[in-house]
């Protein structure tokens, strides 16, 4: 069952001359002068009841606006909304808070805005009280309250009753750490419970282990859709995307996609995980000592050349991850038909699980300026445990227990 | 529409409380600034004018007729320029909240009438008391109050909403309105009667709705006259008129309104 559906929605903005063209505008006078900018074009997409979407772009995609027109704080152009069940939505910060009134006047406010009655609010205080852990400055005026503060109460006060659909607009990274693992959990916790999760977020991995779908926004419009690893790559890359770059993604035998950009003034040929004996590898105990061969081909001649690579877990979250750049290995000059071979040695020191490779070709630490090449999932393997007891997690580590017992 | 008010009831209660609460969060007198401000005006005007406007009060067969009169028209104008003035700052004062969370925006008006009325009732209250000092006690005809104060409500409110949703995208009108306001206040017998304005001009006076309803107010709380329904009825139907030419504003210029805040 769809707990949103979201219709045809856009927006967009009017420009009139003057304000008596606006005022006529109502009354149904239409001015050739007017003109329309539109921010959003028609969007539509359903979440389902349990479904966590990410929606994911750069400033001035059209997310926040999108997001208001889903909470009702803005009307769309076209389309419409249908919201099935109660939404609450943490939008910026504060949620209308007065200062001059203590955390608690402001959160029993809130909770009545939002539409909750006295018996339901008076229940529900002492738990908001407990989660927002603020102590005794709950019954002081917000404005001797810092920032973060603040962001507990409207958080607490936004997340006090579980709603059917949560909203949450790059909230979470407001908040020292503490709280952002307890607002983390708590969205978590109702997410089993059946709620939809609308999450706008730049941090990747807030998405990909919160959320099961991702929109990418861009100009307005929903331009990918899909698993949020998937999404997260090609928006990363498109940050990259210089002109003339390309940009493709095709689907893998294992039903992941692979991502390839660049503007392509060197190119990436092979890549290869060996073993010491020059083997190709597939499956790769844990601790083995491999070898990762990169080949690569300048296109046009350059003045740098840096090479970046990165192991990443089954949910995309970076294991490790370094480039040529920081081991100081820049090669200059590059001739174009010039073939450059990285061989990079290293220890799978991984837990047992799926990785996948990411090849980058920059001129620098990172790929701001010149995005030459830019393959994710370039190679994935199985990390398998032979030989080691069991152990959890995405690591190996040698460890040694000791164990003293004495008898009493 | 109903419905969803009755079920925000609580959000309403606790706003007025807390608007009236919030409005004299760190003075010492708190509430009673509401009642010494309207009180000190009549206070300044009876000191002084009273002197200076030897104003005939042939109806009233009392010593204090003046101060009297003179409240009686200040409660009318306390009302109506509240609810004004609130009203074209309501959209405006109210950004922060319409920003960022979605609510029936029918609550708004009402929590701002609620605020008023309770001001009136207060300052009502206050009125009565200093009456009962000068030794003047209002008779049966104060039972017409009720309808006096709704009907002053109601065109305050009206031409306050239209105003309110213009000011959102004209801020000059919150600039202009209070400007004009203090013309209309002097303009409205309220510091002086009728019988002193020459004859020519007092027909002008019927065009002023503020004329009607001070003079109303006077006739219920000094003269113990009863109210002249014909001419209520009218300003009801004006009142109304507004309201809904207001009404239509607010449904067309809703979505760019929350564009603009």
């Amino acid at each position: 069952m769809s707990v949103l559906s979201v219709r045809q929605v856009s927006k967009s903005y009017r420009k009139y001359p003057n304000e008596l063209v606006r005022v006529a505008s109502w009354f149904g006078w239409r001015s050739a002068e007017t003109q329309t900018l539109e921010v959003l074009k028609p969007i539509s997409f359903d979440v389902q009841a349990g479904e966590s979407v990410a929606i994911v772009g750069q400033n001035g995609a059209g997310k926040s606006t999108l997001l208001k027109m889903i909470v009702g704080t803005l009307n769309p152009s076209s389309g419409s909304v249908h919201v099935h069940g109660k939404v609450a939505a943490i939008l910026e910060l504060g949620m209308g808070f007065n200062l001059d009134f203590t955390g608690r006047q402001n959160a029993m406010h809130g909770l009545a805005l939002m539409g909750y009655n006295q018996e339901q609010i008076e229940a529900v205080l002492p738990d908001l009280q407990a989660f927002a852990e603020i102590g005794s400055y709950f019954d002081q005026p917000l404005r001797v309250y810092s920032s973060g503060m603040q962001m507990r109460v409207a958080f607490a006060v936004a997340t006090a009753f579980r709603p059917d659909i949560l909203i949450v607009d790059e909230a979470l990274s407001v908040g020292d750490a503490y709280f952002q693992h307890k607002s983390f959990e708590r969205i978590k916790s109702f997410q089993q419970m059946g709620t939809s999760l609308l999450l706008v977020s730049h941090d990747k991995t807030a998405i990909q282990t919160v959320c099961n779908r991702a929109l990418l926004l861009a100009n307005g419009q929903i331009i990918q859709e899909g698993r949020p690893d998937d999404i997260m790559d090609y928006y990363n890359a498109m940050i990259a995307e210089k002109e003339n770059s390309q940009l493709t993604q095709q689907k893998l035998t294992n039903g992941l996609t692979q991502t390839y950009s660049g503007s392509g003034e060197a190119k990436i040929m092979s890549v290869q995980l060996l073993n010491a004996k020059q083997q190709r590898l597939d499956v790769v105990s844990v601790n083995q000592d491999v070898q990762l061969l990169v080949r690569v081909k300048v296109t046009t001649p350059i003045s740098q050349l840096v090479l970046g690579y990165a192991l990443k877990d089954r949910l995309g979250r970076v294991v490790f991850g370094t480039n040529t750049w920081h081991t100081q290995q820049l090669i200059r000059n590059l001739q174009a038909d010039e073939e450059i071979e990285y061989a990079i040695h290293f220890k799978a020191s991984l837990g047992e699980g799926s990785y996948s490779v990411v090849l980058a070709l920059t001129d620098s630490e990172n790929h701001l300026n010149a995005n030459y090449a830019w393959l994710e999932r370039a190679l994935i393997f199985e990390v398998i445990n032979t030989d080691k007891p069991v152990f959890e997690g995405i690591l190996w580590q040698e460890n040694n227990i000791q164990i003293h017992r004495e008898k009493s | 529409m109903l419905r969803v008010l009755l079920s925000y009831r609580y959000f309403i209660l606790s706003s007025i409380k807390n608007e009236f609460k919030a409005r004299f969060a760190r003075s010492k007198l708190g509430g009673l600034w509401l009642v010494i401000h309207p009180l000190a005006m009549v206070l300044v005007y009876a000191l002084i004018l009273s002197e200076l406007i030897q104003v005939k009060f042939p109806g009233a067969a009392i010593d204090n007729a003046y101060p009297i009169y003179l409240t009686a028209g200040v409660l009318a104008w306390f009302i109506f320029s509240e609810t004004v003035l609130r009203s074209l700052n309501l959209f405006i004062d109210n950004a922060n909240l319409l920003k960022k969370i979605a609510f029936p925006k029918a609550v708004l008006p009402i929590i701002l009438l609620g605020n008023v009325l309770l001001q009136s009732l207060l300052l009502l209250g206050a009125i009565l008391l200093v009456f009962a000092f000068l030794g003047h006690f209002p008779g049966i005809q104060i039972l017409w109050l009720p309808l006096l104060f709704l009907v002053t409500l109601l065109l305050g409110f009206s031409i306050g909403l239209i105003l309110g949703i213009l000011n959102v995208f004209m801020r000059d009108i919150g600039q202009i309105v209070p400007i004009i306001m203090n013309f209309m206040f002097w303009l409205t017998p309220i510091v002086y009667t009728l019988a002193i304005i020459p004859e020519t001009y007092r027909h002008w006076f019927a065009f002023n709705p503020m004329a009607h309803l001070a003079g109303a107010f006077q006739d219920v709380l000094l003269y113990n006259r009863a109210v002249d329904l014909s001419i209520m009825g009218v300003l009801l139907a004006v009142a109304l008129g507004l309201l809904s030419v207001g009404a239509f504003l607010f449904k067309q210029a809703k979505a760019e309104m929350l564009d603009q805040l």
